[in-house]
């Protein structure tokens, strides 16, 4: 099933299917190991309710919902 | 003896600074790369016959043009040459890392990878065989650990050898047929072009990235136009090859090389251990508790900070106050003395008081951010200043850190990577009411609202945070406009902080405020001294002086605000060396010693109650101490935001005051 990474329940995974849009942001985010067929987890979420915490090629990252929302995953 | 050049590189957190300093112990200088706010380390050591000056590059994940930190390396890099690049690598993190080192191979470094925190790479069951990344990538690899010397040896003779003959890497990095093809079909039109210094191959690739410097470099050239269309044409082709833009089809090939090293080269669990950090966020950054704990630690970080702090204080204020009664001693009192006495102990001992807290503040933070905690703060209390102020979880940091003191408060913007977000942060730093203004609150609520003293002074505090949060939003959508920092953080594994590398963190920092902010005050005491003084043969700080006759210019000005007369000016212009200044400014001026109820009476005759509330806001709004604009100078390494910060935290004080005491005496306050 593919959902928007920021859909995602805390302990969800999957693999990164797509990652919309373009720009400064995007590159950096890929270099961070955001790109396709990555494995995926969403962690948790701040107790406020954003951001969220990804796990990613073995480290652990916080974005916004605002920022996940472009990327797609396969979830598992 | 013959000289290297190396400058170390890596992602964040991975050891840099530990390896910088030990490689070379106390010979380094702290300064800013030119015209950035991006601190810049340099120093130098003897090995063998060797003089080896070494620069500490930002960390970073990347050399795109995202943030000033990777264009200050990358820029680096394809000026300065270094002879050697010591890349160093997180061994527990190897794949992120290595998208760095080969980011770096594309750019044409000649690199070291040194794999740090070997321990943590086996605790996670990792085993890397150095000898095939060696082979695979054509890089020497050396194992070492930063916080001991293990490995320093072996690492110092890699950097030798790499300088006498450079690796060759050519051709090791392997991004597929289809992309390999197209940049070199794009380097050789950059190379017809002769562009820059850069290698011709890196700006082809930067060129399918749409990197806007590069872009921009490429544009100002005679043929910029043909080549960007030659660009655009490429980058069609590989959509429609591989289905994506070329900067995604370059990051999944380099990640693709990377997984084919990592493949060869390292030994992995099949799953991944639970780790320490896990458990602990499970707690520190859980939805109910994950607040409280963020408030708890807060507060302990104050406390320590300013109660542990406040003994130290008094004992430099102690010294001062002493130094200063012994030289009058010993000089007589006579205009030399008076310069010694008033001027430069006066105004610098008023500025040294400051570093016993500013020492244990850093100290603090560095504990706070070495152990990992620092970026889980702001994991936490991100939502809340985005929501509010649009600012960064960690901006959250420096603004509680002003209440006891602006200054450490702005130096900890450093925690900030988003230059914005950190000048944003120091410019409303300010109205956090610091508790050098307390005095002035305490003087002047006890002489007018007996009854409510504690309320008055709350709502000042309350007062201050307001107008911060306003000007904020004003400042976001004014000069800081379209700005809107994402907010990607890495969070770090949690680490036992080491007492050395908290006390050398603490030191360097600690360091540049005595230098930097000490000179500048330095200066300024003197200035505010001769004036004072002038014209010959007046009593110092009288209405005669120079500083009384522009307190009794400026007058006028406050009017308006409900107190135009010249003492509340002049402790006014006083009061810019340091709040509580203007409590010992009334005492002076009115010639009735600094406590006792002789100001407050006097007081009485200045103000109403109603003008004594807008002066307080004014106190509290107004240009912060010399103090914070020098360090408001020396952290953004220029005097553009000093004095703006002067020039608007005046206009603001003014206009609030004037609210506050027109409104009121609408109202029919008086
Ligand atoms: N165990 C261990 N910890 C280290 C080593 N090198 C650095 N650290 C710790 O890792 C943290 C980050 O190090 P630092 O040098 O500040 O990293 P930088 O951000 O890359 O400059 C600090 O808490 C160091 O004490 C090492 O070789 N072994």
């Amino acid at each position: 099933m593919i959902k928007k990474l920021n859909e995602l329940k805390a302990g969800q995974r999957g693999i990164i299917v797509s990652f919309k849009g373009k720009g400064d942001l995007k590159r950096y985010l890929m270099g961070m190991g955001f790109v396709k067929g990555a494995d995926i987890e969403l962690r948790r979420v701040a107790p406020l309710g954003d951001p969220v915490e990804i796990r990613i090629k073995g480290y652990s990252i916080s974005l916004r919902k605002e920022e996940a929302k472009n990327i797609e995953v396969n979830v598992k | 003896m013959e000289k290297i050049k190396i400058a170390l590189a890596g992602n964040p957190n991975v050891g840099k600074s530990t390896l910088f300093n030990q490689l070379t112990g106390m010979r380094q200088h702290v300064g800013n790369w030119p015209g950035k706010t991006v601190e810049k380390k340099e120093g130098a050591f003897r090995y063998g016959d060797y003089e080896i000056e070494v620069v500490d590059l930002p960390g970073n994940y990347s050399l795109s043009a995202y943030s000033i930190e990777e264009i200050v390396s990358r820029d680096y890099i394809v000026d300065e040459k270094p002879d050697v690049i010591v890349n160093v690598i997180d061994a527990a993190n190897l794949e992120r890392n290595l998208y760095l080192t080969v980011q770096m191979m594309e750019l044409g470094a000649n690199i070291v990878l040194a794999l740090n925190m070997n321990k943590f790479a086996s605790e996670k069951e990792l085993e890397i065989k150095s000898n095939t990344l060696y082979q695979l990538l054509g890089i020497p690899v050396v194992k070492i650990e930063a916080s001991d010397k293990t490995g320093r040896e072996d690492l110092l003779n890699a950097i030798v050898k790499v300088s006498k003959k450079p690796n060759d890497v050519s051709n090791r990095l392997n991004y597929g047929k289809e992309l390999s093809e197209h940049i070199q079909q794009l380097q050789e039109i950059v190379e017809e072009n002769t562009l820059s210094g850069a290698p011709s191959s890196w700006m082809a690739i930067k060129l399918l990235e749409n990197d806007k410097i590069i872009i921009e470099t490429v544009e100002k050239t005679l043929n910029g136009p043909n080549i960007l269309s030659d660009v655009k044409r490429i980058q069609k082709h590989l959509m429609e090859v591989f289905g994506e833009d070329a900067d995604e089809a370059l990051a999944d090939a380099r990640y693709g090389f990377i997984a084919g090293l990592i493949k060869e080269s390292v030994k992995k669990p099949k799953i991944d251990k639970i780790t320490r950090s896990e458990y602990i966020d499970r707690v520190v950054t859980n939805r109910y508790l994950g607040i409280p704990i963020f408030l708890l630690i807060m507060w302990l970080t104050f406390q320590i900070t300013f109660t542990v702090g406040a003994p130290f204080q008094e004992i430099v204020e102690t010294f001062f106050g002493w130094l200063g009664e012994t030289i009058a001693g010993i000089m007589g009192t006579n205009w030399f003395s008076s310069l010694i006495v008033d001027g430069i102990i006066g105004g610098v001992g008023g500025v040294l008081v400051f570093v016993p807290i500013i020492f244990l503040l850093f100290l603090m933070l560095s504990l706070l951010e070495d152990s990992g905690y620092l970026a889980r703060a702001a994991f936490v209390m991100d939502k809340f200043m985005h929501k509010i102020v649009g600012l960064h979880g960690k901006s959250f940091i420096p603004m509680i850190l002003g209440f006891g003191c602006c200054v450490p408060g702005i130096m900890a913007t450093r925690t900030l990577e988003n230059e914005k977000d950190r000048l944003l942060t120091m410019l409303i730093v300010p109205f956090m009411s610091c508790s050098a203004r307390l005095p002035v609150y305490a003087l002047f609520a006890a002489a007018f609202f007996t009854a409510y003293q504690g309320w008055v002074i709350f709502s000042i505090y309350i007062l201050g945070m307001i107008v911060a949060i306003l000007m904020a939003l004003i400042f976001k959508k004014t000069i800081f406009k379209g700005m809107s920092a994402p907010f990607v953080m890495e969070l770090p594994p949690y680490r036992r902080p080491t007492i050395k590398g908290a006390l050398i963190h603490t030191w360097e920092r600690g360091y540049l405020f005595i230098k930097k902010a000490g000179t500048i005050i330095f200066a300024l005491s003197v200035v505010i001294w001769v004036l004072s003084s002038l014209p010959m043969g007046v009593e110092y700080a009288s209405q005669a002086s120079v500083t009384g006759q522009l307190g009794t210019a400026i007058a006028p000005v406050f009017a308006p605000l409900g107190f135009g007369e010249w003492q509340p000016a002049v402790s006014l212009l006083f009061g810019v060396l340091a709040k509580e200044v203007v409590v010992s400014t009334f005492g002076t001026i009115y010639g009735v010693g600094e406590d006792g109820g002789g100001i407050m009476m006097a007081l009485h005759d200045t103000f109403s109650p109603l003008a004594a509330y807008s002066f307080m806001a004014f106190v509290l709004l107004y240009i912060p101490c010399f103090a914070t604009v020098a360090t408001i100078k020396r952290e953004t390494n220029s005097w553009k935001w000093p004095i703006f910060t002067i020039l608007y935290t005046t206009v603001v004080a003014w206009a609030v005051s004037f609210i506050i005491y027109q409104g009121g005496s609408l109202l029919g306050f008086a």
